[in-house]
């Protein structure tokens, strides 16, 4: 089983020499911590920014500069800044390669819930409604049950949803996953010790099993 | 020319109760923290904030909310702030949350004339009930109207008398946008320069949209998450 590091090392493999990516809050931002050295990519921060770089060492700080979770980074050399609308723009245009996000709930044929929970959570949907309806490639990033064991992978998404048929592929502490275009979760590769018992039990929606399955590298 | 006003207090002298606002900024980041300072101070409610946050308990928008002069906040994101989640989960503060790309594309739409917009985002989803949907090239679109805001009160790093503006690293977020959007547009900026001290290759919102200006004093710059790394 992986633990949040494992999940974004997984993650960090998909991601292809000269992509521009946006990563989003959570486990996705630690993504941004494994992409190998060879590999050159441009993160895009939503709130206006290509080119985002590590945090500010202590004492540099610039309230100036933050990413899209409000915390304070730095800007790489050739890095640019941009107003929102265009932020969006490029994004809505699919010049951004990959976009990696955190999600509640998804759905066998990849609609995605990740910003509402009726009654009890209303925090807003940020960039991600627009990501997910533009981006040609998402990776979700997240736990395959919630804290009371329940599959967050779906027939059908229970939450309010983010968008629809959107999600590529998800990578959990389990498994990693592409969603079919017809529908269904093929399973791709097993976490270390992770039997394909264990995931099918963690299941909800439609899970393609086909042949061997690999234990994955991390 | 002179666009120059005495400051926050005078730039924001005739907006009233029941307005409809703009407000620069992400998080606490390029907010114009000085007019919202005079908004509490003046006391105007029933305000109808268009801003991407809500600020936080005790800082930015979340000072207007904490004496209830917001009868409706239209914002994308609004974690931060324990107050606004309670005024919303008790009825008492209306809210239309949208995507943060929606958001500031109708203020664009504004600033270029354009009444609508059309977006994919929020296909699908509740954001899209009672909405016209296009279909362009076999793809679905929302169409999203241009906002019509009384006000927009934007923060920038460097302006002239001309209301000419330069903003500084992502405290430049929504800003231009909004600038361009409101039908008064109000900037408070940490340096006021005379005209031709600012490079005119470099303006990032041209005068023509702006209407006050003023220096602010004493930026608080509230950082939201203090992220650093350890020197090796």
């Amino acid at each position: 089983m992986l633990d949040k590091t494992g999940i974004a090392k997984r993650i960090a493999k998909e991601i292809k020499d000269g992509y521009y990516v946006n990563l989003g809050i959570g486990i996705p931002t630690l993504v941004a911590n494994y992409i190998p050295d060879d590999v050159d990519v441009i993160l895009q921060s939503e709130n206006g920014l290509l080119g985002m770089g590590p945090f500010p060492f202590e004492g540099e700080e610039d309230a100036d500069t933050i990413n899209a979770g409000k915390q304070t980074i730095t800007k790489l050399p050739g890095s640019a800044i941009f107003d929102s609308a265009m932020s969006f723009g490029m994004i809505r245009a699919k010049k951004v390669n990959l976009t990696i996000l955190g999600a509640m709930e998804v759905s066998e044929n990849g609609d995605i819930a990740n910003w509402k929970i009726p009654g009890k959570m209303v925090k807003g949907m940020g960039g991600a409604m627009d990501l997910v309806a533009s981006a040609e490639n998402i990776i979700v990033a997240m736990q395959h049950v919630n804290k009371a064991g329940e599959s967050k992978l779906l027939p059908n998404c229970t939450l309010p949803l983010t968008g629809i048929n959107c999600v590529k592929k998800i990578v959990t502490e389990l498994a990693v996953l592409d969603v079919l275009p017809e529908g269904g979760f093929k399973l791709l590769e097993r976490a270390p010790g992770v039997s394909v018992e264990e995931i099918i039990k963690a299941t909800a929606g439609k899970l393609v099993v086909e042949g061997e399955i690999p234990e994955m590298i991390v | 020319m002179n666009k120059v006003v005495s400051g926050a207090d005078e730039a924001i002298r005739d907006i009233e109760d029941g307005m409809t606002l703009m407000l620069g900024g992400f998080g606490m980041c390029g907010l114009p923290e000085k007019c919202i300072l005079a908004l509490v101070k003046k006391g105007v409610k029933d305000l109808t904030c268009i801003s991407n946050n809500a600020g936080v308990d005790d800082f930015g928008i979340g000072l207007l909310l904490h004496q209830h002069q917001v009868k409706k906040m239209i914002s994308s994101y609004v974690g931060e702030n324990a107050e606004f989640e309670r005024q919303l989960l008790s009825g008492e503060l209306e809210v239309e949350l949208i995507p943060q790309g929606t958001l500031a594309t109708r203020c664009m739409a504004a600033g270029y004339g354009m009444p609508a917009i059309f977006t994919p985002a929020g296909i699908g989803t509740e954001v899209a009930e009672g909405k016209e949907i296009r279909n362009f090239n076999g793809k679905d679109y929302l169409m999203e109207m241009a906002f019509d805001a009384d006000f927009a009160i934007v923060k920038a790093w460097k302006g002239d008398r001309l209301g000419n503006l330069i903003y500084r690293s992502t405290a430049r977020n929504f800003n231009p946008v909004m600038a361009m959007a409101g039908k008064i547009t109000i900037a408070e900026v940490e340096e006021l320069v005379e005209p031709g001290e600012l490079d005119p290759d470099n303006i990032h919102t041209p005068g023509i949209y702006v209407h006050r200006i003023f220096k602010g004093e004493n930026y608080e710059k509230r950082i939201e998450q203090r992220t650093v790394r350890k020197r090796d």
